[in-house]
């Protein structure tokens, strides 16, 4: 009897699959599935919130669709990234060239880590955003002080991750390059680099990450252009639909970046790590 | 059990065990890590066309032995010298085997097994008919372009040991080479090995913790004793290597040194 | 780094470069660098001043109130996506995105909705501070060794038991890693809210001694701000060392 009904309750679900059935099952397959869900989500919460509305400065998520769009259409959006890109993209470039270079350096050799480590801890841990404003005494308010504000928050980042990239290389595969009477140049390009590369990469993903920071701050605090300063104009106008279209294009368009970079990690970078 | 090692066991007998066609002599080697003392005092002479294990509980320093003759520690006191010549570091005449593989995640098989080559300045098509040639020899043609995260762990293994074998060194160190290898595979390995170490003629010093591995594969067993890392005793097992592998297993010498062995081992154990 | 023999300790080098910063200073290159020693005296004079004290204990309420939000809503939503496929589905998009979203472009929308006061610094503080400690508690409880549950289960013990004494215990240390990143960016993010309202806090002081162009405060009020974020993440990683013993025995 106890085994009667266990199989009737087994071939139950086969027999007539329910529409929830499905959907189960369609879930676990697809993870884009849950994307849409916990996006739509979100939206119909903002959508409720703007309708109630929960603040005079709070407008419905349509409203800033619709606000985006318009901004897109009229080229304001485009010429604002336009503005917003130049700094980020020169700053994050100059902080990979040189953070890279200081952070090999520093994982190589241990004089180098005594004098430069502590800096680029500190630079990491303490908040640099007050040190921003400083930046205008000097460059003014042109792209050299913006470039600046997104190096200095993205150097220290690409700096301590290039440093144990290095330090956390294979010493295993250190000891084989030795036992071959590999030179220490052969050293460094074949097996350092190479096996400290996801790392690097993934160092430079976190750089990009901290120039967005440093690039909105610099359109905030410096100087109102790009995005930043639609996000200021719009304020200052009341236009409230429009400032919350600029900031969640911002943040999307900086979600989206780093998301590229994180699969071109796991996909092109560490083909071992994909199977899994 | 209580029967007593065969005759087939000799006893530590540092004359017996120098001979002129020693390849590799260690002499005094000490070894300190601080206030630790890994090593103590280990004499000891490797022959050409020889398989020597060494062998004993975890923390007698069989590793670092083997590190120490493949230059890769240096040693506190004591010297090293191969082919009559004293060494400090790595050199051609030896090549490592390691335990975790030591494969270039980023490298085909093809070259990870030229890589020792490559190093040497090898052209590439010298280097790559070479490797083909060893590759073909572990039995792993056809995976030439394949990566290191597509080979099981057995098939990794075989990759390090091409490698070492492409180098054409007159030593090979082995350190645990199969422990990281699942039981099926590691007794193939251990047949492969005694193959390969019957033609070719080269020194063969092998680490491992498996007493049974050690008598199965070993000309000559080397127990070291540990807290600090000393010679215990010298055993050669003399096993009838005609047979069949399934008979040796069987074989009651072979199974009188695993238990003379682990006599000597076994107050040791934890 | 060893010198004769002598290991020297690495953050050392940080005496190193506060002797060049003030021979640098002493010589009068740029206006923007000020002897170390007169920044010091500076910031002596500083701390006794009562705008300084009102400034801190504003920039200490809001931070404190911020990281006790970010930590008492941040580690249970990270261990209940770490129980539940189902939460973690819908919330880990969101999460994953803000953890590493500059968030800085948000802080003007917060001031439009929490006035240019201080619950917007508490906001923001929360906001910069929440998403790692939910990542990370989140992978503390996704690492529970799945043979200790079961240990627990056959003892007999309660989902609450296992809950308190398996699941909490043993993602610890994750929890403790994620707090500590946590408090650094709760710092960051006390300091950016602060400098973008500009009328509260240390947003004010640097506001003022910027316009000033008062360079000694401005370094020593800034020296002040890294040493306290250093200062805090030592606490925890003290706090991280103590239970680490058990973080590589699981």
């Amino acid at each position: 009897m106890a085994l009667m009904s266990q199989e009737t309750k087994l071939a139950l679900p086969r027999e007539a699959p329910t529409t929830l059935e499905a959907i189960r099952l369609f879930a676990e397959r697809r993870r884009s599935f849950w994307v849409v869900l916990s996006l739509a989500c979100l939206f119909t919460a903002w959508e409720i919130a703007g309708r109630i509305p929960i603040s005079y400065a709070f407008p419905t998520f349509s409203d800033t669709v619709a606000a985006f769009f318009e901004m897109v259409g009229d080229g304001t959006m485009i010429r604002a990234y336009f503005l917003t890109l130049q700094p980020l993209v020169l700053g994050v470039v100059i902080s990979a060239l040189c953070g890279i270079g200081i952070g090999i350096l520093m994982g190589l050799s241990d004089k180098a880590e005594w004098l430069l480590a502590p800096v680029f801890i500190v630079l990491q841990a303490a908040p640099m955003a007050a040190l921003v404003p400083l930046v205008t005494f000097i460059y003014g308010i042109g792209l050299t002080a913006k470039t600046l504000a997104v190096i200095m928050l993205a150097l220290p980042v690409i700096v301590l991750n290039s440093y144990k990239a290095v330090r956390h290389v294979n010493p295993s595969l250190v000891d084989m390059c030795r036992s071959f009477q590999g030179s220490r140049r052969q050293q460094i390009f074949k097996i350092i680099i190479p096996d400290a590369s996801p790392v690097l990469f993934a160092g430079l993903r976190l750089g990009v990450a901290a120039g967005f920071i440093g690039v909105m701050l610099a359109e905030l605090l410096i100087t109102p252009t790009g995005i930043g300063d639609l996000i200021t104009y719009h304020r200052s106008v009341a236009n409230y639909a429009h400032m919350y279209a600029a900031v969640a294009s911002i943040i999307a368009v900086s979600t989206l970046t780093l998301a590229g970079l994180q699969w071109f990690e796991t996909n092109i970078l560490r083909p071992e790590k994909r199977r899994k | 059990m209580t029967i007593q090692a065969s005759t087939a066991a000799a006893q530590f007998d540092p004359e017996s065990v120098t001979t002129d066609d020693s390849v590799v002599r260690v002499e005094g080697i000490c070894k300190r890590y601080g206030a630790v003392e890994a090593l103590r005092g280990i004499d000891l002479q490797f022959e050409r066309g020889k398989l020597t294990t060494l062998l004993g509980p975890s923390g007698c320093g069989k590793t670092t032995l083997l590190k120490i003759i493949a230059g890769l520690i240096p040693a506190t006191s004591g010297q090293i010298v191969i082919n009559d010549r004293v060494v400090t570091g790595p050199g051609p005449e030896r090549a490592f085997v390691f335990q975790d593989f030591a494969l270039m995640p980023w490298a085909t098989v093809l070259r990870n097994v030229g890589f020792g080559l490559e190093l040497k300045g090898v052209a590439e098509g010298e280097r790559n008919r070479i490797a083909r040639n060893y590759i073909e020899q572990v039995g792993l043609q056809g995976f030439e372009d394949k990566f290191p995260h597509e080979l099981s762990g057995g098939m990794r293994q075989r990759v390090g040991i091409a490698r070492a074998f492409a180098v054409n060194a007159d030593v090979l160190l082995l350190d645990e080479p199969f422990s990281a290898v699942d039981e099926q595979n590691r007794r193939k390995f251990q047949e492969d090995l005694l193959r390969l170490v019957e033609i070719e003629r080269k020194t063969f010093i092998f680490v491992t913790h498996s007493i049974e591995e050690a008598v199965y594969v070993s000309d000559r067993i080397v127990l070291l004793s540990p807290r600090p890392g000393r010679l215990a005793r010298i055993i050669e097992p003399r096993i009838d290597r005609s047979a069949s592998p399934d008979e040796i297993r069987r074989d009651a010498a072979y199974l009188d040194v695993v238990e003379d062995i682990w006599q000597s081992l076994r107050h040791y154990a934890e | 780094m060893t010198v004769f023999g002598f290991r020297i300790p690495m953050m050392a080098s940080l005496l190193v470069w506060a002797l060049l910063w003030e021979i640098v200073g002493q010589l009068d290159l740029i206006f923007l660098i000020p002897p170390m020693s007169s920044i010091f005296s500076a910031g002596l004079g500083l701390v006794q001043t009562a705008s300084w004290q009102n400034a801190t204990w504003i920039t200490v309420k809001s931070f404190v109130i911020g990281m006790s939000l970010a930590i008492a809503i941040g580690v249970p939503l990270g261990v209940l996506m770490g129980r539940f496929r189902i939460i973690d589905n819908i919330c880990g998009l969101w999460v994953n995105m803000f953890v590493s979203a500059p968030l800085s472009a948000l802080v003007p929308v917060l001031m439009i909705l929490f006035g240019m006061g201080e619950t917007t610094i508490v906001v923001t503080v929360f906001l910069f501070a929440v998403w790692i400690i939910v990542l990370d508690a989140r992978a503390g409880v996704m690492q529970v060794p799945q043979s200790l549950i079961e240990m627990a289960r056959s003892y007999g013990a309660s989902r609450g038991v296992i809950l308190r004494k398996i699941i909490l215990l043993s993602a610890l240390p994750e929890i403790l890693a994620g707090i500590r990143i946590g408090l650094i960016r709760g710092v960051k993010g006390v300091v950016i809210g602060q400098i973008l309202v500009a009328v509260i806090g240390y947003g004010e002081l640097f506001e003022l001694y910027s316009r000033s162009f008062d360079m000694e405060r401005f370094w020593a009020l800034t020296i002040v701000l890294f040493a306290a974020a250093m200062l805090l993440s030592a606490i925890v990683e003290r706090a991280e060392k103590r239970i680490e013993y058990y973080a590589g025995a699981r």
